[in-house]
């Protein structure tokens, strides 16, 4: 495949939201209220329909009979690029609005600069989905606030779950071979350059919200070179059962 | 209030029914309607709640991007008039969390279909070409019903109903296109879901005592057993056209009376079921009540900010 590179890079964008909204699937019934019961998954519906125009513009380039399905359900875990933050599990509300407002913050300002991509594609989906990521940022920000700033306990839950995310933020500025030659490009963007943004937006939402914000400076990483934590096998292992089990159907 | 005048209120009201006008929640209203109304609505609301249960299970596991999509829409609409539903009860003096109680107690019931699992794939598509269809049948006539707040939801979410219908028949259709294997799958969910849709529709009318009083009230427009035939009616053709077979040995087009006759329903499955003793009962309860319970601080925690937030308001207009 010539352009091998803007494929990877897609699928670096993709997964993160393909396993997100999986996580996020995974509520669907079980919310703490009705409001936020729907409200998840709209969100989730809202990343797996972005992942979709992802997969199939990657499947036009890959020109080799895969299609947005296969891509997204039919590879081997290990070439799954989606960042560790993502696949951390729904441990409680504090988890999941954590985990949402750790990504929604990055998600956001790395969709408005892919509106400027050189790849009018990619820069048409960037701006569909910035419309509805800027509600899932408003949202998990409001919740980020009403946690912090609720009760005892629900300020205990969230600020745990903030430090205990927290390791997994700084992954999202790490760039591949591929993202460095399609910034290169004018395609991708430059991450690098979000990363003391992303950090000033979340510590000022997080005083806001009268959390701590944490100071470690130990970070684990490996989603972006297919090396996942133990979740992930069991996140593919629903994703891809009815691929794996009757492969080559049509549904 | 005399007997009296109790009794010429009943009367203007009856007549307003009768002369298709709507009643609205502040209109005086006899106390068996409310509680009537409480009951059926919130009954209604419960089922698109817990009916998110089985369709909710397979989002994660829906064997593509677009249907995953779809089924991830479907669910959130149940929310949605799950919402709509108990906002609309609520005008009638109860609450939403008085309505999770009787539902958690088990006080309230709710449509003993979602008390049966869906365990293949082929089960969401029957899940939404038969128990949404049944459920339009009996919505459909509800339309009109005399509580204003009822019908207007039921517009509403007749329009969303009628769209899940065609999907869930749209992804049978595909399996009946395919291999052997989902043509099979396709037959296997309408095997399981066949009587339990009829039995949707509520006992025989010879078993049915208030359906007298609620064909007045117009919270029913037909009985049970006219809805039933209507739904038979419809659904057998459908089958009929992808290749399914309806598991009933009795089934037979009957020209005088211009509808199908079928055999007996398992009545003894039927209230088994709806006295709490189905295959899912337990879970669905389960889950509900572990969502509610787990929820609380979440809850609790919203309630305080908001009102840490009035109050911090409050405080700056005193100060300006």
């Amino acid at each position: 495949m010539e352009n091998n590179n803007l494929y990877n890079y897609i699928l670096g964008i993709a997964d993160n939201s393909l396993i997100l909204g999986q996580r996020l699937g995974e509520l669907c019934g079980h919310g703490p209220s009705l409001e936020t019961d729907i409200a998840c998954t709209n969100i989730s519906l809202d990343l797996l329909g972005q992942v979709r125009s992802y997969y199939q513009y990657a499947a036009q380039l890959a020109d080799d009979g895969r299609n947005e399905d296969t891509i997204a359900m039919m590879r081997p875990e290990r070439e799954y690029v989606n960042v560790l933050l993502v696949e951390q599990p729904n441990t409680d509300f504090a988890y999941t609005m954590a985990r949402q407002f750790l990504f929604d913050v990055y998600h956001f300002s790395f969709l408005t600069q892919l509106q400027n991509s050189a790849d009018n594609t990619l820069a048409a989906i960037a701006k569909k989905s910035i419309k509805e990521v800027s509600y899932h940022l408003r949202f998990s920000s409001d919740w980020i606030k009403r946690l912090g700033d609720g009760t005892e306990e629900s300020n205990k839950r969230i600020q745990n779950a903030i430090n205990d995310l927290w390791t997994y933020t700084d992954e999202l500025f790490h760039q591949t071979e591929a993202d460095k030659q399609m910034i290169s490009e004018g395609v991708g963007v430059d991450t690098s350059k979000l990363k003391e943004q992303y950090y000033n937006e979340v510590s000022s939402l997080l005083k806001e919200a009268t959390l701590e914000v944490p100071e470690s400076k130990y970070f684990q990483k490996g989603g972006k070179k297919g090396i996942h934590t133990e979740h992930m096998g069991y996140i593919l292992a629903e994703l891809q059962y009815m691929q794996r089990t009757y492969p080559n159907l049509t549904w | 209030m005399s007997e009296a005048q109790i009794k010429s209120l009943e009367e203007e009201f009856e007549a307003r029914i009768a002369r298709d006008e709507k009643i609205e929640p502040k209109d005086w209203m006899p106390e068996k309607y409310r509680k009537t109304h409480i009951r059926q609505m919130s009954q209604h609301a419960h089922s698109e709640i817990i009916g998110m249960l089985p369709e909710g299970n397979w989002i994660t596991r829906a064997p593509s991007l677009r249907r995953k999509v779809a089924l991830l829409a479907k669910v959130q609409d149940e929310g949605g008039h799950g919402l709509y539903l108990y906002s609309a009860t609520e005008t009638l003096g109860i609450s939403r969390g008085e309505m999770f109680e009787q539902l958690h107690t088990g006080k309230a019931k709710y449509s003993s279909i979602f008390n049966y699992p869906a365990i293949t794939w082929a089960d969401i598509g029957a899940i939404g070409w038969l128990v949404d269809g049944a459920a339009i049948i009996n919505q459909v006539a509800l339309c009109g019903t005399s509580f204003g707040p009822y019908a207007r939801a039921m517009v509403r979410i007749c329009k969303e109903e009628s769209f899940h219908q065609r999907q869930g028949y749209e992804i049978i259709l595909k399996l009946t296109e395919g291999t052997p294997e989902q043509k099979a799958m396709a037959q296997d969910a309408l095997n399981r879901f066949w009587w339990p849709a009829l039995m949707m529709f509520g006992p025989r009318d010879d078993d049915s005592p208030n359906t007298a009083q609620s064909m007045k009230w117009k919270l029913k427009r037909k009985t049970n057993d006219e809805l039933r035939q209507q739904f038979i009616d419809q659904t057998v053709p459908q089958a009929e056209l992808i290749g399914l077979t309806i598991p009933d040995p009795d089934l037979k087009w009957n020209d005088e009376k211009g509808g199908y006759d079928y055999g007996d329903i398992d009545w003894d499955e039927f209230w088994q079921v709806v006295k709490g003793h189905g295959p899912c009962n337990k879970e669905r309860m389960k889950a509900r009540v572990a969502a509610w319970e787990n929820g609380e601080w979440v809850r609790d925690a919203a309630m305080a900010y908001s009102e840490k937030q009035n109050f911090l308001r409050k405080q700056e207009s005193r100060a300006v």
